[in-house]
């Protein structure tokens, strides 16, 4: 960085903000259309602490401490206490903390919309996003095609679906198996599988490994994966929905095993969330979806980095 | 040490033993996958580009660098040499070190000399220097109108296109960052 562009990014900051305005404006439209979707198929909006004793233990998730509190990294906790406790369906626009996510599509404090509902699974779940990007594009009168980074994307039912496996099979250099005993899953996702991802139509990748994921249930019969999916849109990663684990036992496994994996590569540990655990026992079968709500925006005003369609990067505060 | 979150567009790093400037930097992050850092960095010595991806937990020596005040001495074959105005130290760099550079060495010019540890690896330059023009052809008053340009030929065999009042003999300032002529020193 040339010395002075510190001061020339505050003399430059009415110009930057103008590119925003459109953006920040779409933003406000998204969210608003996003309260009316879910009301109107008789989701309750409800609110959960941001400071929680006790974050969701993930080997590669930051929580933030606040003195004897986390911030939390995402309200599926809480959420899933008011499934236990007789809500069936219900969502949440959550502003949520990790530290030392920075990047153009990374932000350490973010904006999630979360939804959980009892009695169906993560095939229903797909249903559900596929009507939800279709009601918004409708409603900031897009149509039904989405036009982002160059891309012409037809937002119509069904999207394309794809297992990992399948992505592996047809995009990676190595298998799936491959990938997981090197330890090289992430990166041949990020550069080899992810460019695929979303270009016609939005893309389901689904059906992850056992191993990748610490809160969802593995499929009935098939106990290496988890019925979990992600949605792609134009290479962008915008969310992440699974069938919910409900079995306690199981779930205090996974934790254990997500913080012996913390320990081991010298990463703090927070408490096991004991009355998650508890109410888990009580928790119907469900689905549930966090989606980023940054990268939504992005899509929608076909963004270039997530700075673009927030008031304030972190570095400007 | 740095670690791979302190990675940075400009950041240099020692690498097998060689030093590395980043030039391109990405975060990226799957689902609920590892931090990836994706960078391309450039061989400050060699001038090769490679393009790894780190993660979190990687640990970067930064690269010893630094510059000294030297002059410029004169060249033999493909070999410059500058002298430490301080302690008379003498070091050599190659052609291809020099590299650009070459059109505006003339004898006793003070540069930067950047190391790496004790090895000479690159040279900066003023921004601006003066040099003695020796080739130009005359300038006929009325041949040329405002905004026209001629080729000229510097003391350091340096080619550049100046307006037509240039004279043989004379003395320009030349831009050394875009290698284009700036004005003409008034002796």
């Amino acid at each position: 960085m040339s010395p002075g562009s510190k001061n020339s990014a505050f003399e430059d900051e009415p110009a930057i903000f103008e590119k925003r305005k459109p953006h920040l404006l779409l933003r406000a439209r998204i969210f608003q259309s996003i309260r009316e979707f879910f009301t109107a198929r008789g989701y309750l909006e409800i609110e959960t602490p941001q400071l929680i004793t006790a974050p969701a233990p993930e080997t590669h998730i930051e929580s933030i401490s606040i003195q004897d509190r986390y911030l939390q990294t995402s309200p599926e906790l809480c959420m899933k206490r008011l499934l236990a406790l007789g809500f069936p369906k219900i969502f949440q626009i959550a502003r949520c903390f990790r530290g030392g996510e920075r990047g153009d599509l990374h932000l350490p404090e973010f904006s999630l919309l979360e939804w959980y509902r009892t009695g169906i699974d993560y095939r229903d779940l797909m249903k559900e996003c596929e009507a939800l990007f279709l009601f918004l594009s409708h409603r900031l009168d897009q149509g039904t095609r989405l036009r982002c980074r160059g891309m012409d994307i037809d937002l119509r039912a069904p999207w394309e679906k794809l297992s990992v496996q399948a992505a592996f099979d047809r995009y990676a250099s190595v298998s799936l198996d491959q990938a997981l005993n090197d330890n090289r899953f992430d990166p041949i996702m990020v550069e080899e599988i992810e460019p695929h991802l979303g270009v016609n139509t939005p893309t389901f990748l689904y059906d992850y490994p056992a191993s990748m994921a610490a809160l969802a249930r593995l499929k009935p019969g098939c106990p290496s994966i988890a019925e979990r999916f992600e949605i792609y849109v134009g290479g962008i990663e915008l969310a992440n929905g699974f069938s919910e684990l409900n079995d306690a036992h199981e779930q205090r496994k996974r934790f254990e095993k997500e913080l012996k994996q913390r320990a081991l590569l010298g990463k703090g540990i927070s408490p096991m969330p004991e009355r998650f655990l508890k109410a888990l026992k009580n928790m119907p079968e469900a689905a549930g979806i966090a989606l980023g709500l940054d990268r939504l925006v992005m899509i929608f005003g076909d963004a270039r980095t997530i700075d673009e369609v927030i008031a304030f990067a972190p570095e400007e505060v | 040490m740095y670690n791979a979150s302190d990675l940075r567009k400009g950041l240099k790093i020692e690498i097998d033993g060689e030093p590395y400037v980043v030039t391109v930097f990405e975060f990226s992050k799957p689902g609920k996958g590892q931090s990836l850092y994706r960078c391309k960095l450039k061989n400050m010595i060699t001038g090769v580009i490679i393009d790894p991806t780190y993660r979190s937990g990687d640990t970067f020596k930064p690269a010893d660098l630094s510059e000294r005040k030297m002059q410029y001495l004169y060249n033999q074959d493909d070999e410059f040499w500058f002298m430490d105005v301080e302690n008379y130290e003498q070091i050599v760099l190659k052609e291809d070190q020099v590299g650009d550079a070459i059109n505006y060495l003339m004898d006793n010019l003070e540069v930067e000399i950047l190391f790496f540890e004790d090895r000479p690896i690159g040279i900066t330059l003023p921004n601006f220097v003066d040099l003695t023009v020796t080739k130009a052809d005359p300038w006929a008053k009325g041949d040329s109108v405002t905004g026209d340009t001629k080729p000229i030929t510097l003391e350091t065999g340096y080619e550049l296109r100046v307006p037509p009042f240039i004279e043989e003999g004379g003395k320009i300032t030349v831009d050394t960052r875009t290698g284009e002529y700036v004005t003409r020193v008034k002796e």
